[in-house]
């Protein structure tokens, strides 16, 4: 039988995006619908004495102004966790109160019947500040650092084992060194939009999020409505990376204007200034890092001492140092994380939270270290090989890191890479070659799937979960299509609103792995009902058969050593008058942080009915750390002249797990590695010294990699199963494309050019 | 958006009359900045004066030899005209280092010529900047000013003409066709923009009403010889941190003739005529480049985020002198 998963298909929805026909949060037609453009405060730190709103609310058009005076109150949000909704700044609900925490924060929101009224009128309105003194740069001494407890998802942020600083001190050849990244903003090219309307007390969203289910949620929640009277919908969204995992106040925002003024009411972000400070950020970083090794490379000791950012209203853990505790076999290795409060948005997560600033650092310092100990890079990494969890001794459900190195080593042209920095010349430009390790914990939760295989021969399942861009919708296909045994176009995958089932959010690159085994399940045992029908049914030629000797192919059940006898789904259902066949599925499996978490209430749960599902539980997961790794090798090209640095190639190997639709998962590793080139040669978000206000507000002054960055990518896969995560197979992909790769630039350019950037991104005035 | 009325000009002379009258009128050629700058609420224009009809989208040869570019003139179509090309090669590379390909294509040459600055702070109402409310103070002197100009700046203003094209015309010594009230005038390109001074809200020396018709590249033999290099934060669709145009005329590795002007340094297209003055004479050499450089930015003042830009500047002027002259 012809696999469906693992081929290279095309998107199913691909045709609907090109053609502008797949509806965004902000395309939905509502009748009646009108335009709410947000205000926000000017100021750092103060609050607001006056909002004057009495010209802008003469306009004709205006329908309403709404501010801390006139809003309605809202309920604080009890949830904190990401997969039952997150709002990202819990001590900041939208208008509640005259005070500022933060430059760009919302504090009105005018409501009219055009958006270019609603604008007008927005720049009418004039706000009277008493502004105090804030902190907004986390190198102002004012700004205090403490050490959280709790990362994200309750996670320890601190990490310790062995006897590090007596061991660093011992260590025959000694590393220490300070990395910074600055903020960046995920610049999603969908901004975050929500249309929100009421019928009587029931309200329906159209909310771009990374979270059906979580912002159905937390609309209950905070705005103090049943679940069952709150729908959100979410059938596409132009990309999150991470800013609409947690929920921004725009969400809130909509629904609230439209009980307002009792209309249907729209709010998109600007790109300009809105989207670069209400919908979150990754956090400046500041790490340094120590290591110790041995003069044959072995590594002794490693500190990780990671400083990051969050605000005055939540609290956001950008936990650098979590990859480090599993990259390499180091015995000895201390994991710090401070944080600094400051008058700025809350950071939320972003690509590879953690992972993503944190293997720049430490694979950078890797290199340096190799470079000291005249060990060629990828030797070294060899050398300190973790065979095990470095943290417990656990085996890997699945690693096979040799072979990536391997094969990215091959596709770069690693041999001629010269260890002698700058020792590549052609004329004035210089060429460098650099590696690094790639790595993220493959995560998995529960999802609930509900399928209906027709007498027409056709399936549609449906779960609350998201297509963020990654090919969801694709791939559950794929699983579907295999296990029914139904043609690829025969075959549909519903989600994206909160009446289907609960499935994942889409964060932690845990919506394959989470949602894939529930699908499986649910068509696996749509086909076996069918079978058990035809088994039964005198009038079937499949009577009195055993199950095992059945095969379904392209919707014909038959008999697998006698092709002949056999018949359809539709043959067989219509001739037993059954419209479809009806299942659910949920499969209720928690990987976080690579280990299965243990189920507190693992007792009161209850066995799934579903033999496959039950099946998939079962399985031994205790002795395990589920994680994926891989490696990026790069190669640049550097004009010594001008500093101006072009990646030529980027090779790219992963070792994920089963790869269910090849062409998808290289778009997510190659979309990834674009990220790295922004992270390490121009992305960077600054705010004004003096006033703390964000400077690079738009995407003209915040670079994000254009199509004349592109270098020529190669990406492989071990395309290894790794049936100890679920019978699927495959761990994940995404983020772990960007983890690693922005230290493999940075280490290719310092072998070009022999500087060494510590600071990034990499941009031409650092290398003159 | 501040609310507008918009008209449409069938000739010159109605686009004039239009403009003079208001005193808060605008012209629109491709509307790439002005609509930007509306959307913003920095221009708050209460007329449009649509100016794309008027016949002002050729290209031609005058019988001086000379080349005549109207006002309406898009950046693509200039940028790949043949004469241009082939004579002026660097005022083609010079548009197309600039934007993109969909703003080129609507992009006009008299919009372009007028295109205001990309200071951040410029572009953010809630900030102080003298250009745009005068007297409010400059938020870049003493702000983030990595952007920022080091030559031709005032204690009012530094912030950088931001054109690409621009560049390349100052270099060819470009005459700014310009019809008024009181009829036409030629003005020399390197009269027409402004330095910041203590208004830098004025940014060139045109009067209310006064509308570009065309551009006049004068002919100039070695202009065949020439380039123009800009380094920026990545490969393509980003202003200039520095930006060189560069014509050579050289005679058996002895340079006759120069031009150098530079962007992405400056408060307006800069010309460096005593960087030209000193490679007259002189051998093609790495040494006598990196003299002229240093000349070109002998009077650089640097801040604290933009020091880098006086070496920069050097060494992109280096790289489009070595690419004339046939240097590695
Ligand atoms: C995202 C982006 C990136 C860009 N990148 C670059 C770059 O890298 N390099 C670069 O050089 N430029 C760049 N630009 C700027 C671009 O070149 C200018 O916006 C464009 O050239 C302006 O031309 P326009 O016809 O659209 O002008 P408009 O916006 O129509 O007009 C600009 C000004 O000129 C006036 N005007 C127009 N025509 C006339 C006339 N005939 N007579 C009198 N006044 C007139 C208008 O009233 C207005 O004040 C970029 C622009 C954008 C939006
Ligand atoms: S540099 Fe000029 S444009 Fe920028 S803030 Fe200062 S005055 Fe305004």
């Amino acid at each position: 039988m012809s696999m469906i998963v693992g081929q290279p298909l095309d998107r199913k929805d691909g045709k609907l995006k090109v053609t502008g026909a797949a509806p965004y949060a902000g395309e939905f037609v509502v009748p009646g619908l009108v335009y709410g453009v947000t205000i926000q405060s000017t100021i750092t730190k103060g609050h607001i004495n006056n909002i004057d709103t009495t010209v802008a609310q003469k306009l004709k058009g205006v329908l309403g102004v709404m501010t801390y005076k006139n809003a309605m109150s809202l309920h604080q949000p009890t949830g904190s966790d990401p997969s039952s909704g997150k709002f990202a700044e819990k001590d900041l609900l939208p208008l509640q109160s005259e005070r500022i925490f933060y430059n760009g924060q919302h504090i009105a929101v005018v409501i009219a019947e055009t958006f270019e009224i609603a604008e007008y009128a927005a720049s009418l309105i004039k706000v009277d500040y008493n502004e105090e003194k804030s902190v907004s740069d986390i190198h102002d001494p004012e700004a205090k650092p403490y050490q959280p407890q709790q990362g994200l998802g309750g996670t320890s942020p601190q990490a310790k084992r062995g006897n590090t600083d007596e061991v660093l001190n011992n260590a025959a050849v000694k590393l220490e060194q300070t990395y910074t990244t600055p903020v960046y903003h995920h610049n999603p090219m969908e901004p975050h939009t929500t249309t929100a309307f009421w019928e009587d007390d029931e309200l329906t969203v159209y909310d771009s999020t990374q979270g059906v289910f979580g912002v159905q949620n937390l609309l209950s929640n905070v705005l103090g409505i049943p679940k069952n009277k709150v729908r959100v919908i979410s059938p596409f969204i132009g990309g999150g990376f991470g800013s609409k995992g947690f929920t921004w106040a725009n969400a809130f925002l909509a629904p609230m204007a439209a009980k307002f003024i009792n209309r249907p009411v729209k709010i998109t972000l600007a790109r300009s200034f809105q989207m670069f400070t209400c919908a979150g950020r990754r956090t400046t970083t500041i790490q340094k890092i120590n290591l110790g090794a041995d003069s044959n490379g072995k590594i002794s000791a490693g500190k990780h001492e990671t400083t990051s950012e969050t605000s005055f209203v939540d609290e956001f853990v950008e936990n650098a140092g979590v990859a480090t505790k599993i990259l390499y076999d180091i015995p000895n290795l201390d994991i710090v994380q401070n944080l600094v409060r400051l008058n700025r948005g809350t950071p939320c997560p972003t690509r590879a939270p953690g992972e993503a600033p944190g293997t720049y650092a430490f694979e950078v310092a890797m290199d340096e270290l190799a470079e000291k100990l005249n060990i060629d890079p990828l030797q070294l990494r060899l050398i300190n090989y973790a065979e095990k969890n470095p943290v417990d001794g656990k085996e890997f459900s699945g690693k096979n890191l040799k072979e990536c190195y391997e094969k990215g080593a091959a596709a770069i042209g690693w041999k001629d890479r010269s260890d002698k920095p700058s020792a590549n010349k052609q004329g004035r430009y210089l060429t460098g070659y650099g590696m690094a390790t790639a790595t993220y914990p493959a995560n998995r939760s529960k999802a609930s799937v509900r399928l209906k295989l027709y007498q027409e021969g056709n399936a549609v399942a449906a779960c609350c979960t998201q297509d963020i861009g990654t090919g969801t919708y694709t791939v559950m296909a794929q699983l579907m299509a295999d296990a029914l045994g139904l043609p690829f176009e025969k075959v549909e995958f519903k989600l994206g609103d909160s009446t289907f089932p609960q499935g994942p959010n889409s964060g932690g690159s845990q919506t394959m792995a989470t949602t894939g085994p529930a699908v499986r399940a649910a068509a696996l045992e749509a086909k076996s009902k069918a079978i058990q029908l035809a088994i039964a049914d005198k009038k079937s030629p499949l009577y009195n058969v055993e199950e095992s000797a059945i095969g379904v192919e392209n919707g014909r059940l038959y008999v697998i050593n006698n092709n002949a006898k056999g018949e359809t789904y539709t043959q067989l259902l219509s001739r037993n008058k059954m419209p479809l066949i009806d299942v659910n599925a949920t499969t209720d499996v928690t990987l976080k942080d690579g280990e299965k978490s243990a189920a507190a209430n693992a007792n009161a749960k209850k066995e799934p009915d579903n033999p496959f599902a039950k099946q998939d539980e079962k399985m031994d997961r205790e002795k395990y750390v589920f994680h994926s790794f891989g490696a990026h090798f790069v190669k640049v090209k550097v004009d010594s002249l001008t500093g101006m640095v072009k990646v030529e190639k980027i090779a790219s190997a992963m070792d994920i797990g089963k790869i269910l639709n090849e062409k998808t998962a290289k778009s997510q590793i190659m979309g990834a590695a674009i990220f790295g080139i922004g992270m390490a040669l121009m992305e960077g978000s600054v705010y004004d010294p003096n006033t703390g206000r964000i400077v690079t507000k738009d995407l003209a002054d915040y670079h994000v990699p254009v199509h004349a960055d592109m270098p020529e990518f190669d990406v492989q896969f071990t395309d290894k199963p790794d049936y100890n995560i679920s019978l699927v197979g495959a761990r994940g992909a995404g983020e772990i494309g960007i983890t690693g790769i922005t230290a493999a630039i940075a280490n290719a350019v310092y072998n070009a050019t022999g500087k060494r950037v510590r600071e990034l991104p990499i941009t031409p005035d650092k290398l003159i | 958006m501040h609310p507008f009325t918009f008209i449409k000009a069938g000739d010159n002379n109605t686009a004039i009359k239009a403009a003079t009258e208001n005193a808060a009128s605008k012209f629109i050629g491709g509307g790439t900045n002005l609509v930007d700058l509306m959307k913003m609420n920095i221009e708050k224009p209460d007329k449009i004066i649509d100016i794309n009809i008027l016949p002002l989208k050729e290209i031609k040869k005058l019988s001086n030899g000379n080349i005549l570019i109207g006002a309406l003139v898009t950046n693509s179509d200039l940028a790949y005209n043949e004469m241009i090309r082939n004579k002026f090669p660097v005022l083609s590379e010079a548009i197309l280092a600039g934007a993109s390909a969909q703003l080129r294509n609507i992009a006009t040459t008299g919009g372009n010529l007028l295109q205001r600055t990309r200071c951040y702070y410029f572009y953010d109402t809630a900030t102080p900047c003298n250009k745009r409310e005068p007297g409010s103070g400059c938020s870049a002197i003493n702000g983030y000013n990595r952007i920022h100009a080091v030559l031709g700046t005032s204690d009012k203003c530094i912030a950088t003409h931001p054109s690409d094209m621009c560049v390349a015309m100052a270099a060819l010594d470009a005459i700014i066709h310009v019809q008024g009230i009181n009829g036409e005038r030629k003005i020399m390109f390197s009269d027409f923009h402004t330095l910041p001074g203590d208004h830098p809200e004025i940014e060139n020396i045109l009067q209310k009403g006064d509308l570009i018709t065309a551009v006049e590249i004068p002919a100039l033999s070695f202009a065949k010889n020439s380039a123009y290099v800009k380094v920026r934060d990545r490969a393509s669709y980003d202003f200039a941190l520095a930006s060189a145009a560069v014509a050579l005329d050289i005679n058996n590795g002895i340079i006759k003739n120069a031009r150098i002007a530079l962007g992405g340094v400056a408060t307006k297209p800069w010309r460096a005529t005593e960087a030209e003055q000193a490679l007259i004479g002189k051998q093609v050499s790495a040494n006598s480049f990196k003299d002229a450089a240093d000349i070109a930015l002998k009077n650089s003042k640097e801040l604290k985020f933009n020091s880098y830009k006086t070496e920069l500047a050097k060494r992109t002027l280096i790289s489009a002198l070595n690419k004339i002259g046939g240097i590695a």
